[in-house]
């Protein structure tokens, strides 16, 4: 009787041959096409982005390569230089297809920083409270609700006033603004999966107790975490747009996505739509293409809707 | 032969908003090294607490309030922490009802098996490997290098038992207490699973408490039974001389519950009533208002008799009862 169940067990674990949890997932991630698609679109806006510098007829931070005598110029006319601006100049003589991505490198780079710096100290935060419990649980649970009975926007706002301008000034106040989703996310998760038998077990075997919380605990979290993060990160981005549009986030000279969709704003009614609307366009992109990747992470890492 | 755990007046009371629970209220027993002892009882009736009571993992609002538990003559009821984590694993081993559950999902078995012998010895990762290779061999476990590198869901529930009991294992501990380690699995699987655990005691000498309440599975397995109710050991001694010629009307109940080949078409004996509520147990014996032997003397609580090679707790025993089987 032995030797038939286990022969039959071998069998079945040798035809479904041993993939971890990852590979599953990557498999299951790509069989979305509108999930695949979000994320190749994507990854070309970070590529373009980081190409920036060899792709562009136009450093848009150089004062010596932006003339004022192409200011305005509607897509495809030639600028002074000789080159063409396929999506046409903002008020200042920028190339906006430089100044775009220009704008993206500096919007994705406070994005991802504010969202993993954010991500870190929020689920550190998180899993102290769920683990401690008790006085400091309460403590730490009842700042985390004050904060988020605050608009993250008016949050941002009050702390770049506070603090000034600048790229790390903004991803200072951004992570201020969003630590606390990660810390209620973080700390839920951590709750559900403390009240499981396999950390009984593992406190059984006398394994330590930052050992249970970091190795045990904390891998189990990473499902909706990583669903927060990127839902997270694409509202950082906006975020980071909306001050600047506002005036409180990125200076002139460094024109963000938001700065520049804000310099545009007050030729939208002469006509002269693209200076607000392609960047705003780049942005719709990078927001949608992020939050699309995440809303398919949260299909894939549901146990209840997996397959 | 030597009593591995000496557990005596163990009180184990949870004090919640709407009274005090004594889950635990007076349990004796001695388990002796390569022992297997039975301890059965209906859900809720202080099995389980008993045995996470011994590993001092009690969590709020309980606590031990009185008792002492003695592992190889040291004292260890409200040890301090540092000291029980050196036993946990280590000297004293569990093993859990459901094997889906007691594994971490996320983590390799490997990562789990090498994990727990590293957490007590200072020894190399690959001879902690191999350790876990050996055990998961012995458990019956065929190829068990690939095992090693399989995720739980991987694995047939049988299957992650196994490991479960090879975990258990692992550093050769004094006594494992096993909380209904078959009650998950079916029954083919289940008599193999028991068959190891058998095995096992005997080539190492573990002692063993098998928490349950499938009296089939003492009956074939234990060499002493004690028969739990509400809080307390009502019945307890050899398994031949409990399982054969119960005294206690609830071990005779019990007993009668079992479903028998023989016995088809007949109406099951069934133990009147419900388990009672913890919060509100009866005066005297907590069995006294299920028993149909019940007497005044019942109003009183009924203390530990020795008679007949076993301890009891009842006032009228029913030598004459016969289990119908």
């Amino acid at each position: 009787m032995s030797d038939v169940t286990s022969d039959t067990a071998l069998a079945a674990a040798k035809s479904a041959k041993v993939e971890t949890p990852f590979q599953r997932f990557r498999a299951e991630f790509f069989e979305s096409k509108i999930a695949t698609v979000a994320l190749g679109v994507f990854l070309i806006i970070v590529l373009l982005a980081i190409l920036a510098p060899w792709i562009t007829p136009q450093n848009p931070y150089d004062l010596a390569q932006v003339s004022v005598m192409d200011g305005r110029l509607p897509p495809g006319s030639e600028a002074f230089d000789g080159y063409t601006m396929w999506l046409g100049s903002d008020g200042s003589g920028r190339d906006l297809y430089s100044a775009i991505l220009y704008g993206l490198r500096i919007s994705l780079t406070v994005g991802l920083a504010s969202g993993v710096i954010a991500l870190l100290i929020g689920m550190a935060i998180g899993l102290i409270a769920a683990y401690a419990g008790g006085r400091i649980e309460a403590f730490i649970m009842r700042i985390v609700d004050l904060q988020l009975s605050f608009p993250a926007s008016l949050v941002a706002l009050m702390m770049v006033a506070a603090l000034g301008k600048g790229v790390d000034k903004i991803i200072l106040a951004l992570v201020i603004a969003q630590w606390a989703y990660y810390a209620r996310t973080v700390r839920a998760t951590a709750l559900v999966e403390r009240g499981k038998e396999y950390v009984e077990a593992a406190q059984c075997l006398g394994i330590s107790r930052s050992r249970v919380v970091f190795r045990h605990i904390l891998p189990n979290c990473m499902a909706p975490l990583i669903v927060v993060g990127t839902v997270q990160t694409a509202s950082a981005i906006s975020l980071e747009a909306t001050l600047s549009f506002l005036g409180v986030g990125l200076p002139q000279t460094e024109p963000s996505i938001g700065v520049l969709i804000a310099n545009g704003f007050e030729y939208m009614l002469s006509g002269r739509y693209w200076i607000s609307v392609f960047p705003g366009v780049a942005l719709l992109l990078t927001v949608v293409s992020i939050n699309l990747v995440g809303d398919h992470l949260r299909d894939v890492l549901n146990p209840r809707l997996r397959k | 032969m030597s009593a591995v755990l000496e557990v005596s007046g163990l009180k184990t009371h949870f004090f919640t908003h709407a009274g005090v629970v004594k889950a635990v209220d007076g349990v004796d027993f001695t388990v002796s090294k390569g022992e297997v002892m039975g301890l059965v009882g209906e859900s809720g009736s202080g099995k389980s607490i008993t045995g996470f009571s011994i590993l001092g993992l009690i969590d709020q609002p309980g606590r031990i309030v009185e008792g002492s538990i003695k592992f190889n003559g040291d004292e260890i009821a409200n040890a301090p922490e540092k000291k029980l984590k050196t036993l946990r694993g280590n000297r004293i081993s569990m093993i859990f009802q459901d094997p889906m559950m007691t594994l971490n999902p996320v983590l390799r078995v490997d990562t789990q098996m090498i994990e727990a012998i590293l957490a007590h010895e200072k020894v190399s990762k690959q001879t902690a490997w191999e350790r876990s290779r050996d055990a998961l061999g012995l458990v019956g476990i065929p190829s068990p290098e690939e095992r090693l590198q399989a995720y739980p869901h991987q694995l047939s529930g049988g299957m992650r038992q196994r490991v479960a009991i090879a975990t258990a294992f692992l550093n050769k501990p004094d006594l494992i207490i096993a909380d209904e380690p078959t009650t998950a699995l079916d029954v083919t699987i289940q008599a193999q699973i028991i068959h190891e655990a058998q095995k096992l005691t005997k080539q190492t000498g573990t002692a063993m408490i098998w928490i349950t309440h499938d009296l089939a599975v003492v009956a074939g397995l234990a060499e002493r039974i004690s028969v739990m109710y509400a809080g307390r050991i009502v019945e307890q001694g050899g398994i031949d001389d409990v399982i054969d010629r119960p005294l206690h009307p609830y071990t005779v109940g019990l007993l009668g519950s079992v479903p028998t080949a023989n016995r088809r078409g007949k109406r099951l004996f069934q133990i009147e009533g419900m388990t009672p509520n913890m919060l509100a147990l009866p005066k005297g014996c907590a069995f006294g208002p299920r028993c149909h032997a019940r007497s005044e003397a019942c109003n009183q609580q009924p203390p530990v008799e020795n008679i007949d090679r076993r301890s009891l707790r009842c006032f009228n025993p029913q030598p004459a009862a016969k289990v119908v089987k």
